[in-house]
């Protein structure tokens, strides 16, 4: 399967004024993803906002509230393709909304690129964007130091970026980043090396997220099958057929492997793994299956399937988590909200309050409020027993959202810490 | 453990079927809009990987502007039988003749009008969520907008006031009243579908595939001649070889010059075509920057 091209999700984090959208432009032109409908589109609104060239950050413009205004309002998704791999952009906002928009944005993403301009170095928004990334446990980050046109493509300049940068990730446990001068004007280092950095000797951004090993992005150790459908056809043909469907959200699974039903604890043997192309002798995350038991026990939507020998999630009714306020409104400890973790939800309490996270400085602060964009400590206590792991290990049985029942909005984001 | 490689259209696929098993279980009484295009039918293979060996837990829905090709009704009814899945079939000319809508020109496109009949069918039925085969690589407004999207009692998307989307965990919520479109295949772009028709050996309607046709041409577009679209004095007809990118209206609907004539040939033309496929076929999308997002913010999908 060595050839298999591969789907690589990506997001991108920097202000409009580190040149954002123009890299974007930039992968999209030069990895030819653009057609000259769109290109003449832009090109007739570039002209007519008086511009020389074509502006390659209006690719990225979407609904028109946006282009009145010259802004972005939310997460917009684009699409391009390599012969190597084919990418998902979650291109977000850089202004107030920020930590809402890139905390969704980054929950499916395998790799961010940080922007940092390179006249200005590491700001108080890269850190903000580094730790928000390591929270929403991104596996891959890259540091893009653009506008690198601007200081003489100077390696120096670049050299100590780099150093600053790396030291203030290592005190968030990250120590896989990857840093790369480019300027997206120009199109150094984005696409083709270009002859003004024939100093750095890395590879271009692109070969780079073309090339950079994903196979691990998913828990590959730990069996986690939550049932999302029971599957009844209740026909001639399947009279006595019960299928348990599902994702894999991490770990396989083979016929005759023994498993264990959360929250109840009883267990029993896979007895087929069946699709539509035929029954398997195996599956493995992230594969959507069906399956069925040696045994018939009571089994519904919510419960959760793991294999009965190592590792097991917890199992609790409460827990401490990392949660993001996404909402308007602001959380309200006497109300009762909705959690939904994996396919169960179920009625929830915050019980306690621990202490806010300043995304600028990273100091924690004791809080009993909680507003748009907070990050927090908090402990929940749920109606029903949650199938938990720890969000660093498992990136879908240890996250969940929290939904405000009046509104039916998503108000949170919560990761299990 | 092994590291097993996972192709990005098993990728695409998974996903695919995740999010319509969560439609099936979390709402109440949903639907699936199927036209007989080449999305929908990918939806509908989706949909038996998704449920098979039983039968799907919702009906089909199709919005009929009666200005469908001939051979895409055709196709549309010969799947729904062969799968033995109920089709609902929902036609305009109702809505205009209960005068709900009204139209000067009846042989004029008809895509504005697709959300009156759909929302008076979602009322008809009580559907609180409809799954729909559109792609977020399809135009600008599809970009912005979340696999789940809430509407509210009119329909009305509102793009500044979507629910924020994280990890797999849909929020499936609705009032009574208010319903949700669910788009299984946002993340799959027009290559992503052919490739899938290809490996999945999908039948769809045969104007995809290069034909001779009679065309006029029109302020640089090739326009089908059908009963609805007849020359104009000083135009001339010409017997072309085309194919159709996307087939929706007839009145608005342009095939491209091609000789393709099988899934291969058209990947290979769809790797190298520098013009978009609503760029190229959708004349109504045109008429200015923000029609799409316009039109959906009435309560079209």
């Amino acid at each position: 399967m060595s050839n298999a091209i591969q789907l690589l999700r990506f997001i991108t984090a920097g202000s409009v004024d580190d040149g954002k959208s123009t890299l974007i432009g930039r992968l999209l032109h030069d990895s030819k993803s653009i057609f000259e409908d769109q290109l003449s589109a832009i090109s007739k609104t570039s002209e007519k906002r008086g511009m020389v060239a074509v502006d390659l950050s209006l690719l990225t413009d979407g609904l028109q509230a946006e282009r009145e205004q010259g802004i972005t309002i939310d997460v917009a998704y684009r699409y391009f393709a390599t012969p190597k791999r084919k990418f998902i952009i979650g291109d977000t906002p850089g202004h107030e909304q920020y930590t809402r928009n890139m905390v969704t944005a980054a929950s499916t993403a395998n790799l961010v690129v940080i922007l940092v301009d390179a006249r200005k170095g590491v700001l108080t928004q890269t850190r903000r964007h580094t730790y928000l990334a390591s929270l929403v446990g991104v596996p891959h980050i890259v540091l893009a130091v653009n506008k690198m046109d601007m200081v003489e493509y100077s390696e120096d300049t670049f050299n100590a970026i780099v150093a600053e940068y790396r030291a203030f990730a290592a005190q968030l446990g990250i120590h896989d980043v990857t840093c790369i001068p480019i300027s997206a004007l120009n199109g150094d280092m984005v696409v083709e090396h270009g002859d003004n950095l024939s100093w750095y000797k890395g590879a271009p951004l692109l070969e780079f997220l073309e090339n950079v090993v994903i196979d691990y992005d998913v828990n590959i150790a730990d069996f986690r099958y939550p049932v999302q459908w029971v599957c009844r056809p209740q026909t001639n043909e399947y009279h006595d057929f019960r299928g348990y469907m599902g994702r894999i959200e991490s770990g396989e699974i083979a016929v005759g492997d023994e498993i264990t039903v959360l929250p109840s604890g009883r267990t029993s043997k896979v007895k087929e793994i069946v699709t539509y192309d035929g029954n398997l002798q195996r599956a493995y995350a992230p594969q959507s299956v069906t399956l069925t038991l040696e045994d018939e026990i009571d089994i519904s939507r919510g419960d959760m399937f793991v294999k009965s020998s190592a590792n097991p999630p917890i199992v609790e009714k409460e827990f401490e988590a990392m949660l993001c306020w996404l909402a308007e409104a602001p959380l309200d400890r006497n109300r009762k909200y909705i959690v939904k973790h994996t396919t169960r939800t179920a009625k929830c309490l915050f019980s306690r309050l621990g202490y806010r996270v300043d995304v600028n400085t990273l100091a924690h602060h004791e809080t009993d409020k909680l507003g748009m964009n907070d990050i927090a400590r908090v402990a929940i206590k749920v109606q029903q027993p949650l199938a938990l792991d720890h969000y660093c290990k498992n990136r879908s049985t240890g996250s969940f959202i929290v939904i405000d029942e009046a509104t039916n909005n998503t108000v949170a984001a919560g990761m299990i810490a | 453990m092994t590291v097993h490689t996972f192709t990005h259209l098993d990728a695409l696929e998974s996903e695919s079927i995740h999010i319509m098993r969560e439609v099936a279980a979390e709402c109440k009484n949903p639907a699936l809009l199927f036209s007989g295009g080449k999305d929908s039918i990918v939806m509908l293979r989706l949909a038996e990987k998704a449920f098979r060996p039983a039968k799907f837990p919702f009906p089909l829905v199709h919005i009929d502007t009666e200005h469908n090709f001939p051979e895409v009704i055709a196709c549309r009814d010969k799947l729904a039988a062969d799968l033995g899945e109920r089709l609902i079939v929902r036609s305009l000319e109702d809505s205009i003749k209960r005068g709900s809508i009204v139209i000067k020109d009846l042989d004029k496109p008809r895509n504005p009008y697709q959300s009156v009949t759909l929302l008076e069918t979602i009322a008809e039925f009580g559907f609180d969520a409809c799954m729909g085969g559109a792609r977020r690589d399809e135009e600008k407004a599809r970009a912005k907008e979340r696999i789940f999207s809430f509407r509210d009692e009119f329909g009305q998307w509102d793009p500044k006031n979507q629910r924020p989307e994280l990890w797999d965990t849909y929020n499936t919520r609705v009032h009574n009243g208010e319903n949700i479109r669910v788009f299984p295949i946002s993340n799959w772009t027009e290559m992503d579908i052919w490739e899938y028709i290809g490996r999945e050996k999908l039948h769809i309607p045969e104007i995809y595939y290069a034909h001779e046709r009679e065309v006029i041409r029109r302020g640089g577009s090739v326009i089908p001649v059908s009963r609805l679209v007849q020359p104009k004095p000083g135009e001339t007809v010409e017997v072309v070889s085309v194919r159709f990118r996307t087939v929706g209206d007839m009145t608005c609907t342009a095939p491209v010059e091609s000789v393709a004539r099988n899934v291969r040939e058209i990947i290979e033309e769809t790797a190298t075509t520098r013009i978009t496929e609503r760029g190229a076929t959708r004349m109504d999308d045109q008429t200015s920057e923000a029609s799409m997002e316009l039109r959906k913010k009435e309560g079209y999908f």
